[in-house]
């Protein structure tokens, strides 16, 4: 713990408003439970996401860079983003700005249309979610916080691709101890165990599932996370944590779809670290959010005497 | 030319099965050589890429291993490629745990989980064969679409 990030610009980009409805509850309720103050960016935008940055990436670091300039006008040097997709697009509009002339060229003019400040690369720092309960609370920080210990719970953390590549927008990483690691990440691991929970050692963590094309070639995805599920699953998992609403709803879904389709049901549950933090904290599985998750895991939790 | 005699990734998948469903005593007292035929199988799917690619599958290693160099040749100038670097140091991870300690009373376990992440370079691989853009969007930053987005209508026609 550093004691950095009491209070960030928060970033929840779009999926947080819609089918990630219950990782933007978790997020708030644990920075609540927790005494960290986030603030939403006022009038933010879309980052680009996957739609705008496949036919034109120039624009898309415009439209991160453009949330990153709202931080620093509303006097923020932090803006912490849960979502993966979110967070990688504002690290990659903060690298591209930094190296690329033309990226740079098309922020400068798009800037000046739409009459706001040009944001230039270096004032704000992009963080993730589990960058920010890491930093600010860390993992002695929640041990004394927690009422309701994780102790029992059997977890496989999956944190999928976009939380470390490419490896070359995310600068801050693989610098050693205390640092998160490209090749395998740990920061969810650290928390989670710091709440009582026993890590099983996953070996598919940032593993592909085929998220970008789930709806062009869905067989391809639902075979990715078939075995993703199923090796959690021999693993000794009871549990899949996630921390970004694409990997999650894309576990969920072709979890169902797998079935389906292949005949091939699992029963490992998938929830966000945040909701798991939360209950850790004794806050309820409804005030988390697990009753808006699409697979259902609240009889599961509550036989656990959580939520 | 690039050779293509290696198994098909159909034969992988049988051979990955076999061993997933292998019971533990078989596993466990044909431990080292399990594991070494997982990390072939895994040396076997990139050979198909690469072959599929026209590119001569390399003889050399890398950190030890021919699987991690058939991967550094696979990613150069695809950085997509990467999206499976992680699922091949995993296999080697636990093709090592297994070949250094054989008697361990984890052995079988170790070897369905490696039987496991082959499984998902084989799937990844065999997905990447059909949709050449897999991993690239995510793992590489990389859009997919801005040649067709770039390209004139009658291009596009």
């Amino acid at each position: 713990m550093s004691g950095k990030y009491q209070k960030v610009a928060y970033y929840p980009g779009c999926a947080l408003e819609g089918t990630g409805h219950a990782y933007n509850r978790s997020t708030k309720e644990l920075g609540k439970a927790l005494g960290l103050d986030l603030t939403e960016l006022d009038n933010w935008n879309c980052c680009g996401a996957m739609e705008v940055k496949n036919i034109d990436p120039k624009l898309q670091t415009y439209l991160s860079a453009r949330n990153l300039s709202i931080a620093e006008e509303m006097g923020f040097d932090t803006v912490m983003a849960p979502c993966n997709g979110c967070y990688h697009n504002l690290k990659k509009a903060e690298y591209d700005l930094g190296n690329d002339a033309d990226s740079r060229a098309v922020h400068e003019r798009l800037s000046s249309k739409a009459g706001h400040k040009t944001y230039q690369a270096g004032k704000v720092t992009t963080i993730h979610a589990l960058d920010w309960i890491k930093e600010a609370i860390g993992e002695e920080g929640l041990k004394a916080r927690v009422k309701n210990s994780l102790k029992g719970l059997k977890i496989a953390n999956y944190y999928g691709c976009m939380y470390t590549r490419p490896r070359h927008i995310f600068p801050e990483k693989d610098k050693g101890p205390g640092s998160e690691s490209t090749s395998k990440p740990h920061f969810m691991d650290d928390l989670l165990a710091a709440a009582g929970a026993e890590n099983v050692d996953y070996p598919l963590k940032t593993a592909c599932c085929g998220g970008a094309h789930t709806l062009s070639d869905s067989d391809t995805s639902t075979k990715l996370v078939l075995n993703l599920l199923t090796t959690a699953e021999a693993c000794g998992a009871d549990i899949i944590a996630t921390e970004c609403p694409t990997c999650h709803t894309g576990l969920e879904m072709h979890q169902v779809r797998a079935e389906k389709v292949f005949g091939r049901k699992t029963t490992v549950k998938i929830l966000y670290f945040t909701q798991l933090l939360g209950m850790a904290l004794g806050l309820s599985a409804r005030k988390v959010g697990v009753h808006e998750n699409f697979s259902e895991s609240s009889t599961f939790l509550r036989a656990r005497g959580l939520g | 030319m690039a050779s293509t005699h290696g198994p098909s990734l159909d034969h992988i998948n049988t051979r990955l099965d076999a061993s997933l469903a292998a019971p533990d005593a078989v596993l466990s007292t044909q431990a080292p050589a399990v594991a070494e035929e997982l990390l072939g199988l895994g040396e076997a799917t990139l050979e198909i890429w690469l072959a599929a690619h026209h590119v001569e599958p390399t003889t050399r290693k890398v950190e030890g291993f021919r699987l991690l160099a058939l991967h550094r040749q696979g990613a150069r100038n695809n950085p997509s490629f990467n999206a499976c670097r992680e699922t091949c140091r995993e296999l080697v991870y636990y093709r090592n745990l297994v070949v250094l300690d054989p008697a361990h009373a984890d052995s079988a376990r170790r070897l369905r989980l490696a039987a496991m992440v082959a499984r998902h370079l084989a799937l990844f691989i065999g997905g990447k064969l059909e949709v050449a853009g897999l991993g690239e969007f995510c793992c590489s930053s990389r859009p997919l679409r801005q040649r067709e987005a770039n390209a004139q209508p009658a291009e596009i026609a």
